[in-house]
């Protein structure tokens, strides 16, 4: 696809701070820039406190952003009125980390699903419980399911649930912020393998949020690593995952725990993470940064500009940087990883013919 | 989170527990009166026999009359409905006006909030009596404006434990999702913060019930509540002090019917608030 | 220094509150304001001369400010019956009050402490479930009825004590004494029951931390202890208690002082009520409801004093 989907530019929100007096204020998203092309995963990577969870809180506009511009689709979605918003809504949808606060206690599945459908008018109420019915196998679920209330199910089922009603307003676009991190590794497998079927029957794009390197590199297209409030680097995911150019994309990747040596530890990640008050001037990172120079704690961050085509590092070292074997990344190792990478041998082995349009690995 | 799956254990545990068992045999005496008195009452409460006044408990008076003749038993049953009743409508309007209150200022936050809840915090820096006496002088003493100044004396409470209760609510993934789905904020108000936002506020409700008794017969007795020949067990206590060397019992029995009300709900509460909040 | 400032301060705006909800409320008399303040038959020039100093054919937001001014300069009008300035009669029906107020403090006190810390400290004995539906009974008891029945008992029957009127303790003591014993056991006793079970749960609190557990593994003595550390760090939300009880004992007071023919703010709110003396009653009103708001001040910076843990705050 030629133009991307969604267009995120230099979005900036910022907190104030308690107890620091009036003018205070933290900066959770410091002038951050995102793209997705339709039907692809986006991936926004991030240790907690990284900001991330608001940029997709910004995204959906849950939030409104202190500066910045969204475009869906080239159209301002910053400056809609009531009716340009209820069809954004519409277009962007969210699934959300925690499984047992994302729905209703008091609601049936059924009118979980039907009601957003009849709310933009998509159908009628017939046609709403038939879909109601045809998203509960969609999503591995039964439709007899549907007279039941949330906490008759598991945290798995429930996330499943999550994105069914996600679907049924048909979006463009679904945030998913962390979906899997409450879960059991083996069912976050199942989850994932989930969302990346439905991408390709539906043609809907994700913006994936997490933590976790391994669940999202068979998920996503893209990736972008946020650190203190920036995108520190952005690349395709095989990119990113063979040569990163940013120190901080090498400590994450050599620090997820292995199966079989264990957690390793933050041996890398060690130093001082900086205060989001104060920011100390020059790169964010510089702190725990093995590769750290004197010109690295002066002057203005270091922007992020393409190392190589398509590959965007904030590094000011990035050509520098030694060489990254991939033996030192353990992110394929993690027990996330090789359960999802099992599922997907697995299921591709069945759906060998006409797969066309699948994230490479 | 939903206290609705708990509520059934939570009754049995109420009633096991043998101070709230009995609590709950007192208000239920309460309410009995209050249903069936006027059906069981010997005497209309008004119906003045001047043959027999001042006389104390007898087979024919159980509870003795007063000045005018009057059956304190009937008197008395019929005192409880009123009370019941004040109880019930100064409550129920305290709901009715306190639960948006507390709804929008804890959904919406920042200023509006500010603004509702300053306005909720004056009321509660007045003594409740004094509020309640002021708006009898303003309006004049009547059963009515008996409700009206206990409503306003209990909505603040009632804002606040709804919007304290609003605000926890508001912050969860299933509010964020629908409006993430496009739903208005006065939809999501009513269908998913509003039911969810119940438990607290009934509880506190029910533990107001107690509270609005005793405002009421302290107005009555002041003569600034509900007003004669409407019988109130504080109206009667006002009118015992008169006769009190004379016919004590008519100071005993309305004063041991607000005594044992009173204990009743106490007792309940007490029992409600440690199965809610344990730390004995 | 700067946090009890900041305290202090932060009450201006609730008195200010106090001030325009005593407004409204007269204001909602229905009728022309100038019979509400003069009474009906007044006299028309003194009518129209009041109109222009209150402002009374203005809109209420005026009128308000022009009341508010006559407020700060401590001009509250004049009593419809008797002529003399409101703010006289406040301050003088103030004294009574306060008098009954100490009385009834030490009474609870007294009660209400030991109590509190005997059934505190013989956990689930029999001492402590009677402490316990002894001051459930204590709460659940209307003060009018109580005092009723006092003035049968001790004034009527056994002739111990006045059944009402009021002498100053500096012309009298002894009579002034006798004369407000019964108002002030009765309002003291309702102000112990809750005392009673505020001690019993904070000195539960103390006697459960690690501090004292320590002193007792320590060999302290068990007496010792318990009078020494325990109470005293139990104090501190008792003191808090006492002052929100003070405000929430008004009820206990307008009614005591009723019963009592007690001259103190309570009687001279509820008598001016019935002679429709709405000055008065506004006066009235507004002084006890401010009182009310100075004493939580003052119980908040005595329990900020005590706690040494907020006290470096200050």
């Amino acid at each position: 696809m030629s133009k991307p989907l969604l267009i995120a530019n230099d979005l900036v929100k910022s907190f104030p701070v308690s107890g620091g007096g009036n003018q205070a204020r933290f900066r959770a998203v410091d002038g951050v820039s995102l793209s997705v092309d339709r039907g692809k995963t986006l991936a926004v990577v991030g240790e907690s406190g990284c900001g991330k969870s608001t940029v997709g809180s910004l995204l959906l506009r849950l939030q409104d952003a202190d500066s910045g511009r969204i475009l869906l689709d080239g159209e301002d979605a910053l400056a809609l009125d009531r009716a340009g918003l209820r069809r954004f809504r519409r277009r962007v949808q969210v699934v959300f980390q925690d499984p047992f606060a994302s729905l209703d206690p008091r609601e049936r599945i059924r009118d979980v699903l039907v009601r957003p459908m009849l709310l933009h008018g998509l159908c009628d109420r017939a046609t709403a419980l038939k879909r109601a019915a045809e998203l509960m196998d969609a999503v591995g679920l039964s439709a007899t399911q549907l007279e039941r209330f949330p906490h008759q199910f598991s945290g798995g089922q429930r996330q499943r649930i999550a994105i069914a009603r996600a679907l049924s307003v048909q979006p463009d676009l679904i945030i998913c912020d962390e979906p899997v991190s409450a879960l059991d590794v083996s069912v976050q497998a199942q989850v994932v393998n989930l969302l990346q079927d439905l991408q390709r029957e539906t043609g809907v794009a994700f913006i994936f949020i997490s933590h976790d390197l391994a669940v999202v590199r068979h998920l996503a297209h893209d990736v972008a690593v946020m650190y203190a409030g920036r995108v520190v680097e952005r690349a395709v995911t095989s990119e990113l995952f063979g040569n990163p150019y940013h120190p901080y994309t090498r400590a994450l990747l050599a620090a997820a725990p292995r199966i079989d040596v264990g957690a390793k530890g933050h041996a890398l990640l060690a130093g001082e993470p900086p205060d989001p008050a104060n920011p100390a001037p020059g790169c964010r990172f510089a702190g725990r940064c093995p590769h750290a120079q004197p010109s690295c704690t002066a002057g203005d961050q270091p922007p992020l500009s393409a190392v190589v085509p398509a590959h965007l590092s904030a590094c000011v070292f990035a050509r520098d940087l030694p060489p990254f074997a991939e033996a030192q990344s353990s992110a394929a190792h993690t027990p996330a990883a090789l359960r999802v990478a099992a599922y997907r041998r697995a299921r591709d082995r069945e759906a060998r013919s006409g797969d066309a349009e699948g994230p490479r690995t | 989170m939903s206290s609705a799956a708990a509520s059934p254990s939570l009754l049995r545990r109420l009633i096991e527990d043998s101070r709230s068992a009995m609590g709950m045999a007192l208000v239920a005496i309460l309410v009995a009166a209050a249903i069936f008195g006027p059906m069981l009452s010997p005497y209309g409460p008004d119906t003045a026999d001047f043959l027999a006044t001042l006389a104390p408990p007898s087979s024919a008076h159980l509870l003795g009359t007063d000045d005018l003749g009057r059956d304190v038993l009937s008197r008395i049953l019929a005192g409880a409905r009123v009370s019941l009743l004040v109880a019930v409508a100064s409550v129920g309007c305290a709901l009715v006006v306190g639960v948006p209150i507390g709804l929008v200022a804890g959904y919406r936050g920042k200023r509006t909030d500010a603004v509702l809840m300053r306005c909720m915090d004056v009321l509660l820096a007045f003594p409740g009596i004094l509020l309640a006496l002021g708006i009898a002088a303003a309006l004049g003493a009547s059963l009515v404006n008996t409700i009206i100044a206990i409503a306003v004396i209990n909505t603040p409470t009632i804002a606040r434990v709804a919007r304290a209760q609003a605000m926890l609510v508001s912050r969860l993934d299933y509010v964020k999702a629908n409006r993430a789905l496009g739903f208005g904020d006065m939809t999501i108000m009513l269908r998913c913060v509003l039911p969810n936002t119940l438990s607290p506020v009934l509880v506190q409700a029910s533990l107001m019930l107690a509270s609005s008794i005793i405002t009421e017969s302290y107005l009555s007795f002041l003569g600034l509540g509900v007003q004669p020949p409407t019988p109130t067990w504080g109206n009667m206590l006002k009118d015992a002090i008169s006769f009190i060397d004379q016919a004590t019992w008519l100071a005993w029995f309305p004063g041991a019917a607000i005594f044992l009300t009173v204990l009743g709900f106490n007792l309940f509460g007490d029992g409600l608030r440690d199965r809610l909040d344990p730390r004995d | 220094m700067k946090m009890l400032l900041s305290r202090i301060l932060s009450i201006i705006p609730v008195l200010f509150g106090l001030c325009v909800l005593s407004f409204m409320l007269l204001a909602m008399i229905p009728g022309d304001p100038v019979t509400a303040m003069l009474g009906l038959d007044a006299d028309p020039q003194a009518a129209a001369a009041l109109r222009t100093k209150f402002a009374l054919g203005q809109p209420l937001p005026i009128r308000f400010i022009s009341w508010f001014g006559h407020l700060l300069t401590g001009d509250l009008g004049r009593s419809i019956q008797t002529g003399r300035p409101v703010l006289n009669m406040v301050l003088t029906a103030l004294i009574p009050t306060m008098e009954l107020g100490l009385v009834a403090l030490i009474v609870s006190l007294l009660i209400a402490i030991p109590a509190g810390v005997i059934s505190a400290s013989k956990r689930n004995s029999i001492a402590d479930y009677s402490v316990s539906l002894i001051s459930l009974a204590g709460l659940s008891l209307p003060s009018f009825w109580l005092a009723i029945l006092l003035i049968l008992f001790l004034s009527i029957r056994l002739q111990i004590f006045p059944s009402s009127g009021y002498v100053p303790f500096l012309e009298d003591p002894v009579a002034a004494i006798q004369h407000i014993a019964l108002p002030g056991i009765t309002l003291g006793v309702a102000m112990a029951a809750a005392t009673m079970r505020m001690t019993r749960a904070a000195m539960l609190d103390v006697l459960n931390t690690d501090y004292i557990r320590t002193a007792r593994a320590k060999g302290l003595p068990r007496r010792g202890v318990i009078w020494r550390h325990a109470l005293r760090n139990a104090l501190i939300p008792v003191t808090t208690l006492v002052g929100l009880q003070l405000g929430q004992l008004m009820g206990g007071v307008v009614v005591t002082e009723t019963v009592f023919a007690w001259p103190g703010i309570g009687k001279l709110t509820v008598d001016a009520i019935f002679a429709r003396d709405f000055p008065v009653v506004q006066g009235a009103i507004l002084a006890s409801a401010v009182l009310f708001v100075v004493i939580n001040l003052i119980t908040d910076l005595l329990y900020a004093t005590l706690d040494p843990r907020l006290r470096r705050r200050l």
